[in-house]
This record gives C-alpha cells, structure tokens and sequence, in this order.
C-alpha cells in the first residue's frame, strides 16, 4: 500500500503540477471541441475520467505481467486496442443498465476511444514505474484534472462569447489564446506537492 | 523467430477483446423497437426539437409508442407527415401550417403611450411598461419574430410584420420569438382568422387601436352555426363548427376578421 503523503502528491500532482491538457498537451481536441458549454464539458470529463480509471486497471497489469520484460515494444498498439475495446464496453454496459447516462454522453464517449490523454495516462503510468494502487490513482487525478480545465475553460469561453473580440480574433483563434493564457496561468503551480 | 510471439500476444489479445464485446453485445442487447427504426428513417435528423420532443428519436419513440401524432415535424413537412402516415396506415391531416399573427396593429392604427428609443428589439421594448404601443396585448414592430425566422418569411414594412406565405414553412421559430405571444401556426387554408389578441374592455380598445376587437358580439350574433363566441374580451373561433360563410366579416365593424 503506497502511503497516504504519496497519494496526495500524486493526487496534487495530476490535477494541478501535471495537469493532462494544460501542462502536458493531450486531450486537446475534445478540450477546444467539447467546452462550448458547461454541462456538456462536465458530462464529458466524468466519462473520461471513469475510462481513465478503468483503462489504468486494465492496462497496468497487461504491461507487468504480459509485456514486460520482453515485448514492452508493443505498449502502444496493445493499449490502444484494449482502451477501444473497454470504450465500447463501457457504451454497451451503459446502454443496458444506465440509459439517462448513456444519453447524457451521447457522441462524447465513442470519442473517448481517440482520446490520447486516455492513452496518455496509461502509457505514463508504465514510464514513472508506478505501483498498480498508485497508478489507479494517478489515473483518477489525471481524470479530475481534465475535468478541472474542462469546467474552467468552458467558463471562460462562456464569457467570450459575451466579449468584443476583434474580428480577425473571433472564434478558435481567441479560443487558443485564451487556452494558452490558461495553462500559462496553471504552469504556477509547478513545484507543489513534489 | 521473435516475430511469431508478438504476433500471437497481440493477436490474443484481440481475439479475447473481439469475444468479449461480441458476447456483451448479445448479454447486454438492448432491443429496438423495429417500428421505431422505420419511423427514424423517415424524419428529417436535424434534431431541431420543433414537434416538442428532445429531437428526432425522442420523437420516432413517442410516435411508436403512439403517444404523439406523426403531422408534427415542421422541417420534414407534408412530405415527411405522408412518409410516415403510410408506414402507420393512420390518416393525417397534411395540410401545411404557416405562421398566423393575431394583430393588425401599426404605427398609423395604434395609438403611441410614448416615445420609445432604446433597443429595437420587441422584448426589451416589452420590458419598458409592456411596449411604446397604447395595447398592452398587440404587436411592437421591431420584429423579433423576423430576425429569427430562418427562411425570411416575415418582413417589417412601417412598423408591422407581414409574413410571406410563399416562404413560410412553419418552423414554428417565430412562435417563441414574440413576447406577446401573437404568433400561433394556423392551417393556410382556414377560411377565418382573428387578427387580434386584445382581452380588455371594449372603450379601453377602441382608444387604443383602429382595427381591434371591442366584444361587440355582432360576429357572435351572426354567426348561423355558433361557431364564433366572444370569451375574455375577445371573438374567438371554434374551427370544428367554423364553415366560412364570412358572414362574420361583414358584420365586424372593425374589420378584424379576415
């Protein structure tokens, strides 16, 4: 069992320090894509924080028992083919016994599949050699994280749409300039929680 | 030979995948109503949400379950309604609906209660002691309803709104757009109309606009099926009785019905 202080630290670490969109760059599209409005930025993060989690506790022992020490080579494709496979599974199992749910996601969780913060967390996981309980939980920070910056900036486009924004400005480029001031802003948190 | 363990890992990996989605899609199936499907085929999917159902198969679902009629989609119009009134066997009316607005009012008909000069828009303009007009109940004439209207169908010529029948599909937008609540979605082919909404008293209107309903009851009076009745304030028309004689318009000494 890894200790409460580094749970936290990982906990911190994920949602703010290492945040997926803003400090590492993935998930971009469904970050520019789905935070037009707040409730659909939120209904899309719980998704992808849910298959995060999931695919951490999948893929984890796949890589350590399967793949390592010999065939880490085939991380990439393995994974990728174990995160559709559960997004579909996911979609079925909550067709069935979650309906409100399933259609709340509508086309967010198909879209998962393509997600590479999805990706990204497990094949982090592997590399910063974490333990299966610590990688649960790395994933999970990583879900709140995108869910974080989701809600933030869906917030903020929100106010855009009410601002005077130049002409040659309106739209995505505005949108990036906004997001880049976003995780400038997030790169102060760097150094908390080890 | 390296290549043939990778090869195999990988490959049962994706055979064990393959089997499981496969067997969670025949446990955890979840059956569609055929009907439903058929009905989806026909609408338009553009999931505008006009017929009052969370979108296209809100509505197939209610259509299938029979608690909606299938003459609701205004997109899709009479080609969608005849689509689907075949593939039910039930008879729908496909007459086309366009938008109707019960006020004839005007700058030049309706007395000013002042001087308005803020937004030209209807629902701010409603905001300030419900509009620049003397009727509380009747048009303003910034045109709300043809700003929002898709198709260009309104235009607003000296202060009032004319909607083209030619160009009106009866989307129903312009419905939601008025704060008066003047728009409704009438048949084209109804033989009378009221053009006007306003229920107070009868001096209290005739101040107010040249062309409105004083609740004379004069139309009541001769009217031969009854079909005409003043409730509120108002003349108003019950259609199943209705059989357009236009006696009615004659005797409206305020040339209300049209």
């Amino acid at each position: 069992m890894p200790s409460l202080t580094s749970i936290t630290a990982i906990l911190l670490a994920g949602i703010l320090t290492n945040n997926m969109v803003l400090s590492k760059f993935l998930g971009i599209c469904p970050f520019l894509g789905v935070s037009k409005k707040v409730n659909t930025a939120f209904s899309m993060s719980i998704a992808v924080t849910l298959v995060m989690v999931i695919a951490s506790a999948v893929t984890w022992p796949i890589y350590n028992y399967l793949l390592y020490p010999n065939f880490t080579y085939l991380e990439t494709i393995v994974f990728i083919l174990v995160i559709a496979a559960i997004v579909q599974l996911i979609e079925i199992f909550l067709k069935k016994y979650i309906k409100p749910l399933y259609e709340a996601l509508g086309i967010y969780l198909p879209l998962i599949t393509t997600n590479c913060a999805v990706l990204g967390i497990t094949m982090l996981n592997i590399q910063n050699e974490l333990t299966y309980i610590e990688s649960l939980f790395n994933a999970l920070a990583a879900g709140l994280g995108f869910m974080l910056s989701m809600v933030l900036f869906a917030g903020i486009r929100k106010k855009l749409e009410a601002a005077d924004v130049p002409e040659f400005l309106k739209g995505l480029p505005i949108t990036l300039i906004a997001a880049a001031l976003v995780a400038l802003s997030f790169s102060g948190f760097s150094g908390i929680g080890g | 030979m390296d290549i043939i363990l990778p090869v195999i890992i990988v490959s049962v990996i994706g055979l064990i995948v393959g089997l499981g989605l496969s067997l969670a899609s025949k446990f955890m199936a979840v059956p569609t109503d055929e009907k439903e499907e058929k009905i989806k085929e026909c609408l338009p999917g553009a999931n505008c949400g006009s017929c009052g159902f969370s979108g296209c198969d809100g509505y197939a679902a209610a259509i299938a379950s029979g608690d909606a009629q299938p003459d609701l989609c205004a997109p899709g119009g009479t080609a969608t309604a005849q689509k689907l009134s075949e593939l039910l066997g039930v008879q729908v009316s496909t007459e086309p609906k366009k938008a109707f607005i019960a006020c004839a009012g005007a700058p030049e008909i309706t007395t000013a209660k002042y001087a308005y000069s803020g937004m030209m828009s209807c629902k701010a303009a409603n905001l300030v002691h419900l509009g620049p007009m003397e009727c509380e109940y009747g048009c303003i004439g910034f045109g709300d309803c043809a700003a929002v209207c898709p198709f260009g169908a309104i235009t607003v010529t000296n202060g009032r709104p004319i909607v083209c029948m030619d160009k009106c599909v009866g989307c129903s937008k312009c419905v939601g757009a008025c704060p008066k609540s003047l728009i409704s979605l009438k048949a084209e082919n109804i033989p009378t109309l009221i053009k006007c909404s306003n229920k107070s008293k009868g001096a209290a209107v005739a101040k107010a606009c040249k062309v409105s309903c004083i609740a004379c009851k004069m139309c009541e009076k001769v009217c031969e099926k009854g079909a005409i009745k003043v409730e509120d304030n108002l003349a108003q028309i019950d259609y199943s009785l209705c059989d357009g004689c236009g006696k009615c318009k004659e005797a409206c000494k305020r040339n209300v019905i049209v």
